[in-house]
C-alpha cells in the first residue's frame, strides 16, 4: 500500500497555500509535515481525509479497495477530539468502535494502551485536556485503518504520554501502516520522511483577481 | 452498516435522554401552549372543542422544531461530523439515524402526551383518536423536513434561525392535511381517509427526501 500525491494545490479564499505539491509515501513509513503556522498543514490533512476538495491535483491510496476514494481507510484525528461530554469515556469509545467498523482493540484494551485504564466510567466532560486527547488517540486503536492522518496529535499530552503515543505510532508503522502527521513537536515515529510545507509556498500566494 | 446505524441511533438517544439533552423540552413547550390556550380563549367549551385540534397541532409543530438547530451543529462543533462523514455509513443514513433518534426523543413524547392534553381542550373521544393518529404520522414528517434546516444550521455556524425560516414553509402542507383529517371526526363531507392518506404520503416523502437533502447540504459545505 502506498499514498501517492501529485501536483496538489490548495486555496483558501484568494490565498494559494501550496501548489504543485507531490510526494509518495510507502507502507511502513511516516511522513512528518512541518512548516510555520498558516502554511496549510491542517488543510493538507483535510484534503487527504477527503474532508476538503483540493484546487488541483491527484490523490491515490494504491492498494486500497478504492484507491481514488479512500476515506474509509483513513483515521483522521483533527484538532477536535470528537467526544460528547455527557457520555462516559467508555461510551464514547464504544460508539466509535461500532460506528467505524473493522474493529481492532477492544475499548478496555485501547484505554489501557493510552494510559486511561480505570477512567472508563467518568463522563468525558470532567476529564482534563490531556486525558481527552488520549481518549481521541484511543479511537485510532479501536478500528483498523491503514492510513493515520494526525493533526498535532500530541497537543496537551505530557512527556510520558507523548512517548507512549510515539510507541503506538511506531507499532502501527512497523506493522505496515502509514502515518501523515502535522506537528511542531519532535516525534519519533520510526522510519520517517519529512515534508516542509513552507518550501511549497507559491511565489505569488495571492491569486490574481479575475475581473468580472 | 446497520450496526453503525444502530450505534449512531443509540448514541443520539442516550445524549438526548441524559440531563441537559433536551428531550423533555419539546413536551414541556407543548404542555405550556395547550395549558395556556383555554385561559386566553375563555371558558367557551364549544369553541375550544372546535379549535382544539388546530391548537394542539400548532403546539406540536413548534415543539418539534425545538432542538433541531443543534442536531448537526453539535457534531460539527466537536469534530464528530468529520469522522462520521468518513465512515462506511453514507451521510444520508447518518442524517436518517439522527433524525430518527430526534423523533423518538422529541416527537414520540408529543404523540403520547397529546391524548391527555386534548382533554384540557374538551375534545371528543373520536377527535382525540384522530388527532393522536395524525400526530403519529405527521410529526416524523416535520422532523425529517427539519433535517434540511438542521444541516444548513450546521453549515452556517450560528444559523439557528435558519431552521425556523427554512423549515416552516415546508411543514405547512403537513399542518393543513393533519388538521383537516382531525376535523373530519367532527363531521363534514370529506371522509377521514382522504386527507389522512395525503398526510401519510407527505410523511413518507419527507422521510426519504429529508435525509438526502440534508446530506447534500452537508456535502456542499465541505470546501
Amino acid at each position: 500500500m502506498r499514498l501517492v500525491v501529485q501536483n496538489l494545490a490548495c486555496r483558501r479564499g484568494v490565498r494559494t497555500l501550496f501548489a504543485g505539491l507531490g510526494f509518495t509515501l510507502e507502507a511502513g513509513r511516516a511522513l512528518i509535515v512541518t512548516g510555520p503556522n498558516g502554511t496549510g498543514k491542517s488543510s493538507l490533512l483535510r484534503i487527504l481525509a477527503g474532508l476538503a476538495r483540493p484546487e488541483a491535483g491527484v490523490l491515490r491510496l494504491e492498494g486500497a479497495p478504492e484507491p481514488d476514494d479512500f476515506a474509509e481507510d483513513v483515521h483522521y484525528l483533527g484538532h477536535l477530539d470528537a467526544h460528547k461530554g455527557a457520555l462516559s469515556a467508555q461510551e464514547n469509545l464504544a460508539f466509535w468502535r461500532a460506528m467505524l467498523g473493522r474493529p481492532a482493540l477492544t475499548v478496555g484494551e485501547a484505554m489501557e494502551a493510552v494510559g486511561l485504564g480505570g477512567l472508563e466510567r467518568l463522563p468525558v466532560a470532567v476529564l482534563s485536556a490531556g486525558q481527552k486527547r488520549r481518549l481521541a488517540l484511543a479511537r485510532l486503536l479501536v478500528a483498523e485503518r491503514p492510513l493515520w492522518l494526525l493533526d498535532e496529535p500530541t497537543t496537551a499530552l505530557d512527556a510520558a504520554a507523548q512517548a507512549r503515543f510515539a510507541e503506538l505510532a511506531r507499532a502501527h508503522v512497523s506493522a505496515g501502516g502509514l502515518i501523515v502527521a502535522a506537528t511542531h513537536a519532535p516525534l519519533d515515529f520510526g522510519p520517517c520522511d519529512g515534508l516542509d510545507l513552507g518550501a511549497w509556498r507559491p511565489t505569488r500566494p495571492v491569486a490574481e483577481r479575475v475581473d468580472a | 452498516m446497520s450496526r453503525a446505524f444502530l450505534a449512531l441511533l443509540a448514541r443520539d438517544l442516550r445524549l438526548a435522554l441524559r440531563a441537559g439533552g433536551g428531550a423533555g423540552l419539546g413536551v414541556v413547550f407543548f404542555l405550556a401552549v395547550v395549558v395556556v390556550t383555554p385561559f386566553a380563549i375563555g371558558p367557551d367549551l364549544a369553541l375550544l372543542a372546535r379549535i382544539g385540534p388546530a391548537i394542539l397541532w400548532i403546539g406540536a409543530l413548534l415543539a418539534s422544531l425545538i432542538g433541531l438547530d443543534r442536531l448537526f451543529s453539535a457534531d460539527a462543533e466537536d469534530g464528530a461530523l468529520d469522522v462520521l462523514a468518513m465512515g462506511a455509513l453514507p451521510l444520508e443514513l447518518v442524517a436518517a439515524a439522527k433524525g430518527l433518534a430526534h423523533w423518538i426523543a422529541t416527537g414520540l413524547p408529543l404523540v403520547v402526551a397529546a391524548p391527555v392534553l386534548a382533554l384540557l381542550l374538551n375534545l371528543a373521544p373520536a377527535s382525540i383518536g384522530a388527532l393522536t393518529l395524525t400526530l403519529l404520522v405527521g410529526t416524523p414528517a416535520i422532523t425529517f423536513l427539519g433535517l434540511i434546516g438542521a444541516a444548513f444550521a450546521a453549515v452556517f455556524r450560528r444559523g439557528g434561525l435558519l431552521v425556523a425560516v427554512l423549515v416552516m414553509p415546508l411543514t405547512i402542507p403537513v399542518l393543513i392535511f393533519a388538521v383537516a383529517a382531525t376535523s373530519t371526526a367532527l363531521g363534514g363531507t370529506v371522509p377521514f381517509g382522504t386527507p389522512f392518506r395525503i398526510l401519510l404520503g407527505l410523511s413518507l416523502a419527507a422521510m426519504v427526501l429529508g435525509p438526502i437533502a440534508a446530506a447534500a447540504a452537508l456535502r456542499v459545505a465541505r470546501d
